[in-house]
């Protein structure tokens, strides 16, 4: 039933804790939802499970197997695959070919034809298609971002980490991601979304949990977490901050 | 569409064919010194193309070459009066090979101009300690190579060059050559997609130095002596960074052109006026950079574009990592 | 013992020479990202000036410094307006900056050094400086390299005055702490890296006069000084004085200790030293 499970995770820089041992665990096939304020630790979590870094402490179980520490490609292979905050496609290629590269190098054993079919079936399924043959860094800012979550299903993830997919969107592309989102969850794919768009998340997410200063501080459905005191008071704390700064 | 590319395509091969036909002929037909001449050119051509291997797609600037020729001509130094010639320059090519796969391993976690400087160094390193050896262990100073007939010397580089330009052509069709373009676009994206950027990146720049390896073994035939000094020469370090990036490092021929343009400049003035040589390429060099971003190949295809209409602008400019 | 302080007295006084070559390359990559490669061409061309103004005028070395000094600030306020300027204002992104400026001073290094040889010749050069001893006890100094080194470390000491007390200099540094920030600030952001490039260089030519005291020159020399500066600053941390300094010292203690085991393996050992920096310290290795 469980498709990952977090235990005691914990990552230092120096002396800085960034993410100090967060429990969790997520379903198969549930959409979940990972908040908190800037500097939560949000990303850090994600770079620790998608292997970008290696943790200090604590275990990362996906699929019954043990990851933690493991290099971001084996990691991809395994079927967990990641989007980043700030868009990292590749920008010289085209549509098609930063599509092709999660095709071809997602998982093992595939044939440039197939690879090629893949392709093709997950542009449609992303809408990218009349953009094929266009080279990516051309593209506007929610094409890139869509770019990148196609070259992620192409991989044929098991679990999709979305880090900030809708930031920077307007309200119609929004509403068109919220959209793909619950689309990639029916094909079966779990997802763990980092988001600040608020509506986005309360939204599609079955669970909730938020971090705070590294640590989690609390889990639950949408509507436990907009009533929960501690979270509503980090918030309110965030937002009086931004006034008193600005 | 897929006639017109495939008509084009053809046309090339034609092309290099023609070149190449007569390039085998040259032995026969014309003077020593057009041999030897034609033969240096090539060999500039044979460390662009090997350095444009790694350093084309994958973005990191290596200033290594130098390492990877002087082990071959140490190679050839030791191993030429026991061993055949052909599998003489093999093992040059084996030992750059190996050599490359330590210096890559232990700077896999450099980027950009750190990668740059550490693989300077790494021809400084091993051109310093070679020389003590010899001096104080060894109790001589370098060793003389067996010698080989220019005409031989000129083939077994031309076969070099072409099977570098079978290498390039296919590796850059294949999955491989898209993990190699993945790495220098971006190598964070590359990883998490999948792509085992530290096998590529060392395998690469180690089948890279194998062709600079055995050109540094067969070239070596022609020096008969070499001392450390002689075989570690920051040069052709340089050299062939500075003639692909000339020349351009959008596709196959820009390297090649460059590397063709300046070797034969090189060997015009060398004997004469070698500071002019060295004064031309600075200035040029300079200018290509402030330019000529995809070098003379990026400005062809600017002015095809411009005069002809046609849709052929994938060049795409230097990257660092 | 007294073997033991004649290294470290030779580690101090060589440190002083490495120490000034290293300071105007630490600005120049520290504040306006060019790894001038080049560097060594810079300090080549004040060694030979002053060489020059020494052997056919008959100038005192030392009073080159105020000749010299403003010839290089002045060509590399040239090579900083004209050629870095107008890269960096043509490449897209601060990474191929940094790749792109690197390849064009190595085209640099070609053109300066070719053009030495045409006015200079290949020819090993040189005039001999205060060439005796004078002693401490029972510590002997080397008479120029003793000068050279109080020179050196007074030149860095005017520079650090001029960085943090005055109103250009802290302007300089704002420049290469946050770009944007200084920006705003009302700082000429272009101007101040055009200026420090220059002082990157006139620090190039007091390194220069300093050397033509103590070595015979060549036209060649140039990348051997580039190398000991680039593992001066990965000592001794990016773009800061004091840094320079201790590096300098760090990397002249550590070259008089090898060269008194071995000296076929000094220059090895600094190659090593570097190489092994880099590695331990991959990212942020010039304090970034």
């Amino acid at each position: 039933m469980q498709l990952l499970q977090v235990e005691k995770l914990t990552k230092n820089f120096g002396g800085l804790t960034a993410v100090s041992g967060v429990d969790f665990h997520v379903n198969r096939g549930e959409i979940m939802g990972l908040i908190g304020p800037n500097g939560a630790g949000k990303t850090t979590l994600f770079n620790l499970i998608s292997g970008t870094y290696v943790p200090n402490a604590g275990k990362i179980v996906f699929n019954g197997e043990s990851i933690g520490g493991l290099k971001p490609n084996y990691i991809c292979r395994k079927g967990l695959v990641r989007t980043f905050q700030t868009v990292k496609i590749f920008p010289e290629m085209t549509v098609f070919q930063n599509v092709l590269m999660g095709a071809l190098f997602g998982s093992e054993g595939k044939t440039w034809p197939e690879a090629n079919a893949e392709t093709g079936e997950i542009l449609d399924f992303t809408g990218l298609t009349p953009l094929s043959d266009t080279p990516a860094g051309s593209l506007t800012l929610v094409n890139q971002k869509r770019v990148e979550v196609a070259r992620a299903l192409a991989a044929k993830p098991r679990l999709l980490l979305l880090d900030e997919m809708m930031a920077g969107l307007n309200p119609a592309e929004v509403a068109e991601s919220m959209e793909l989102v619950t689309r990639i969850r029916d094909r079966g794919i779990t997802i763990i979304m980092i988001e600040h768009v608020m509506k986005a998340i309360m939204n599609i997410c079955k669970r909730i949990i938020v971090l705070h200063h590294g640590k989690k501080i609390t889990e639950g459905t949408p509507a436990e977490i907009s009533t929960n005191k501690t979270v509503i008071e980090i918030y309110l704390g965030e937002e009086e901050q931004a006034h008193a700064g600005s | 569409m897929k006639l017109k590319t495939d008509a084009k395509n053809v046309s090339y091969l034609v092309i290099i064919i023609l070149i190449l036909a007569f390039l085998v002929a040259v032995p026969f037909i014309s003077k020593p010194y057009t041999v030897i001449l034609l033969k240096n050119i090539l060999m500039f051509v044979a460390l662009t193309l090997s350095w444009a291997l790694f350093s084309g797609p994958t973005g990191y600037i290596s200033l290594a070459t130098a390492a990877f020729y002087g082990a071959g001509i140490y190679t050839a130094a030791y191993l030429g009066d026991v061993l055949p010639l052909p599998v003489m320059v093999l093992c040059g090519g084996v030992a750059s090979f190996l050599l490359a796969l330590i210096i890559g391993a232990i700077t896999l976690r450099l980027r950009g101009i750190y990668f740059a400087i550490f693989t300077l160094s790494s021809v400084e390193l091993i051109k310093h300690v070679l020389h003590w050896i010899e001096i104080t262990v060894l109790g001589k100073r370098g060793r003389p190579v067996v010698k080989v007939s220019d005409s031989t010397v000129f083939y077994v580089i031309l076969i070099i060059v072409v099977l570098l330009l079978v290498t390039t052509y296919f590796l850059k069709r294949s999955r491989y050559g898209m993990a190699m373009s993945s790495i220098g676009s971006c190598e964070e994206a590359a990883a998490h997609i999948g792509v085992n950027v530290v096998r590529v990146k060392v395998f690469t720049f180690a089948l890279s130095s194998f062709f600079i390896g055995l050109t540094g073994a067969i070239m070596a035939t022609g020096l008969i002596y070499i001392d450390s000094q002689i075989a570690f020469d920051l040069n052709y370090s340089f050299f062939p960074t500075l003639m692909a990036t000339f020349g351009g490092l959008g596709n196959i021929f820009g390297p090649v052109i460059g590397a063709v343009l300046f070797s034969y400049l090189r060997e015009i003035l060398i004997t004469k006026f070698p500071y002019v040589y060295m004064l031309i390429f600075g200035l040029v060099m300079i200018l290509t950079i402030l330019y000529l971003p995809n070098g003379i190949i990026g400005l062809a295809q600017t002015i095809k574009v411009k005069f002809l209409g046609g849709k052929d602008a994938t060049a795409t400019g230097r990257k660092v990592n | 013992m007294i073997s033991f302080i004649n290294i470290f007295v030779n580690g101090l006084l060589l440190g002083g020479i490495y120490a000034i070559t290293a300071v105007g390359l630490s600005m120049q990559y520290g504040v306006a990202r060019i790894l001038n490669i080049a560097h060594g061409e810079f300090i080549m061309v004040g060694a030979f000036l002053t060489w020059m103004l020494h052997t056919s005028l008959g100038i005192n070395p030392l009073f080159c410094l105020a000749l010299v000094g403003p010839i290089l600030f002045l060509l590399g306020y040239l090579v900083r307006h004209y050629l870095f300027k107008t890269l960096r204002e043509r490449t897209p992104s601060p990474a191929a900056f940094e790749g792109n400026s690197m390849l064009m001073a190595f085209g640099l290094l070609f053109v300066i050094q070719s053009l030495a040889i045409f006015i200079w010749g290949k020819s090993i050069v040189g005039y001999s400086f205060m060439p005796y001893s004078v002693y401490l006890g029972e510590i002997r100094f080397a008479a120029n390299r003793l000068v050279i080194m109080v020179a050196a470390v007074a030149i860095c000491f005017l520079f650090y005055l001029f960085l943090t007390r005055t109103r250009t200099g802290k302007a300089i540094r704002a420049a290469s702490q946050d770009s944007d920030a200084a920006a705003l600030m009302g700082v000429d952001i272009n101007r101040m890296l055009t200026l420090c490039f220059a002082l990157g260089a006139l620090m190039a030519g007091f390194a220069g006069v300093l050397v033509s005291m103590d070595v015979k020159l060549n036209a060649t020399m140039g990348m051997e000084y580039t190398i000991i500066a680039i593992i001066v600053i990965v000592l001794g941390g990016l773009g800061s004085i004091p840094g320079s300094l201790v590096g300098g010292f760090l990397l002249g203690i550590f070259g008089s200790i090898v060269s008194g085991i071995e000296p076929g393996l000094t220059l090895a050992a600094y190659y090593l030293l570097f190489m092994v920096l880099l590695l331990v310290k991959p990212s942020g290795i010039f304090g970034r």
